[in-house]
């Protein structure tokens, strides 16, 4: 029996701002360990809101997020960036790299961060990731001189460092093309089954979604399916 | 480690914007700079003007003052006792203007540990006797020795030897202006008259100049024997005391103290010379205005390069949080950016500061008023040195405190929704 890395126990979201609107209706849902999950919907259904809130980073939200048995109820903003950096691994839908750092730089940084390992174990790490993403050869190049599907490559290996148990994808295929996205799906896929890491992906493609373990989806706020 | 990674961090975000850090950095390096150089220069200079005084001023002056009677006939009265009187009678007693006992007193003051050195003095009213006629004058009859280890009267002295005083009979120092308007040079000999009328010629062995007409026109010095036997005293015959402290600002208390102590007139430097602290306080005000003033436009610059640099940077700030760095740390990069800054550019403005006053220090400054300065004077203090840099970091910190805090409260996720 896998265990439950991930569960939310009526999660409600409202935005003030024009006039108070309720986006995230009662979402209740769980993952278990090696579950590859993508979240689907129309525009505005509330998913991107859903993944925010899920990886810690929105906090102004009624109902109670349980990540690997810890509630995140009440945590301060240190507490919580500990969890993103060790718990949480993130692929964006643009690739958001430091500019000024190199590609292995930006993989390294969360790791860093952790300090759970001696810098030369983290370099060495990187660049493991780096080689089975097949892009070993960029390691020393600037983060902002390679192309739009290198850069998902490098955003991959930087949510690996860690070893996080959980990853979650905000489109992580959507600006890319048929070849580089099935590239992705395949680290993914490759992922879930080797390594026991859940995924969570929210994403517009539904030949993507389609071939994942678990699909959730959305409309107005609530989970229609799953 | 942390703290390696964050200020790793900080060197990268400060070197690809490096030309506007390069400017921020100089505005601090300017500010410092002119601190350094204006501080050093306008201390220098308080220090000579202060030193004009303070080097030949006892700190405590021992001496008999002519003054009224303090107890006039009206007093004694039993019906005006309590009143404040008015009339006045008695007129000064002739009083010896010779300090009583004064081996004693020298030697009592010579045990006292806050007494650093005493001068014992001998003053007398003279005419030197030029053709036709005298001209007014004083002797200030000194104990070479002490008076040129206390108050460094050998550097003034612009001809002649000072050592000449005791070892020549019957010798003088006089005054340049005194010197100019007797026509006199070394080796001359003068007649002086004092005041009771009695008669000595005085062989000229020095001129000296403080750069105070009204003491280089009239004072002239003499050894205290060669004073003693022109006004026909005995060799303990001392009228002054002077009174050289350990701590300065002791005397006010210790002028006090030997007043009722040993019964003479007590005067302190304070009292004496109220005009020359607040002098030093004004420039000293000036200085520092005008180098917080110049510290706080480079405090602006910094303030909105850093506030550019965190518009600019704004996904950085949302991937850094999202990986996992708390706002405290995007807080602590930001704050480091900016004392990079400041301590960069307060080194720096210590290098030049000093550069600047070095090249200041040898300026030629030749004024007829101060013959032992050749160049302009400046304070190599180190403690202005350490006030630059502490000042420096003071202003870059608060400077990049409020763009730091800016930068740590950004939300991820509106930065990454806003896509």
């Amino acid at each position: 029996m896998d265990k439950l890395i991930l569960e939310t126990k009526n999660i409600n979201k409202y935005f003030h701002d024009p006039v108070t609107n309720q986006v995230l209706n009662d979402i209740s849902f769980s993952m278990k360990q090696r579950d590859f999950v993508s979240v689907v919907g129309k525009s505005g259904c509330g998913k991107s809101t859903l993944l925010y809130i899920l990886s810690t980073m929105d906090t102004d939200y009624e109902g109670e997020l349980i990540l690997d048995g810890v509630s995140m109820k009440g945590k301060s903003d240190k507490e919580l960036s500990k969890v993103r950096n060790e718990k949480i691994g993130f692929v964006f839908q643009f690739h958001y790299l430091l500019p000024e750092f190199s590609v292995l730089q930006n993989v390294m940084m969360p790791g860093l961060k952790l300090a759970r390992f001696e810098t030369k174990e983290i370099e060495h790490d990187a660049m493991e990731h780096l080689k089975s993403l097949g892009i070993s050869h960029l390691a020393s190049k600037r983060a902002s001189q390679i192309s739009g599907g290198e850069k998902q490559r490098v955003a991959i290996a930087r949510a690996l460092i860690n070893r996080p148990l959980i990853i979650m994808g905000d489109e992580p295929t959507g600006n890319l093309d048929r070849k580089n996205s099935d590239i992705v799906f395949d680290i993914f896929h490759q992922l879930a089954a080797e390594t026991g890491q859940s995924l969570l992906i929210v994403t517009h493609d539904h030949e993507f979604a389609d071939r994942t373990d678990r699909i959730v989806e959305m409309d107005d706020g609530r989970i229609v399916k799953q | 480690m942390q703290r390696f990674l964050i200020l790793n961090i900080s060197k990268t975000l400060l070197s690809a914007r490096l030309r506007q850090s390069v400017i921020a950095a100089v505005g601090v390096t300017f500010g410092i700079t002119m601190f350094i150089t204006l501080v050093s220069f306008m201390t220098g200079l308080n220090k000579l003007l202060d030193g004009l005084i303070l080097n030949r001023t006892p700190h405590i002056r021992l001496y008999n003052e002519i003054k009224a009677s303090e107890n006039q006939p009206v007093d004694l009265s039993d019906e005006f006792k309590n009143s404040k009187n008015f009339l006045r009678s008695v007129k000064p007693k002739e009083r010896p203007l010779e300090i009583y006992n004064s081996q004693a007193i020298m030697r009592r003051l010579k045990e006292d540990n806050r007494v650093l050195g005493i001068a014992p003095k001998v003053m007398a009213q003279v005419f030197f006797n030029v053709g036709a006629i005298d001209l007014n004058g004083i002797i200030n009859g000194i104990d070479v020795l002490a008076e040129n280890q206390m108050f460094f009267f050998g550097d003034y002295v612009i001809k002649g030897e000072l050592r000449d005083l005791e070892t020549v009979n019957n010798s003088i120092i006089l005054g340049k202006g005194a010197a100019d308007k007797m026509l006199v040079d070394i080796g001359d000999v003068i007649q002086v008259t004092t005041a009771r009328g009695e008669r000595l010629p005085l062989k000229v062995v020095g001129v000296f100049q403080l750069g105070i007409a009204d003491i280089d026109n009239v004072q002239s010095y003499a050894s205290i024997q060669t004073t003693q036997k022109l006004l026909g005293e005995s060799n303990a015959y001392i009228t002054d005391i002077h009174i050289k402290l350990k701590d300065l600002s002791l005397a006010p208390a210790m002028a006090n103290e030997f007043e009722k102590l040993f019964r003479v007139d007590a005067i302190d430097l304070q009292t004496a010379n109220a005009q020359f602290e607040t002098g030093t306080n004004i420039r000293n005000i000036i200085t520092y205005a005008v180098s917080v003033a110049l510290l706080i436009v480079a405090g602006f610059g910094i303030y909105n390069i850093l506030n550019m640099m965190i518009y600019e940077k704004m996904d950085s700030i949302a991937i850094l949080k999202a990986t996992g760095f708390s706002g405290q740390d995007v807080k602590r990069i930001f704050i480091s950016i900016s004392l990079i800054i400041g301590i960069t550019g307060g080194i720096l403005g210590l290098v030049f500061g000093y550069i600047l006053s070095s090249i200041i220090s040898h300026i030629p400054f030749n004024t007829a008023a101060l013959p032992a300065v050749e160049t302009y004077p400046v304070n190599f203090n180190p403690v202005y040195y350490l006030i630059g840099i502490v000042f420096a970091i003071i202003t870059t910190y608060i400077a990049g405190f409020f763009p730091a805090r800016k930068a740590s409260q950004v939300d991820p996720v509106e930065i990454i929704r806003g896509k």
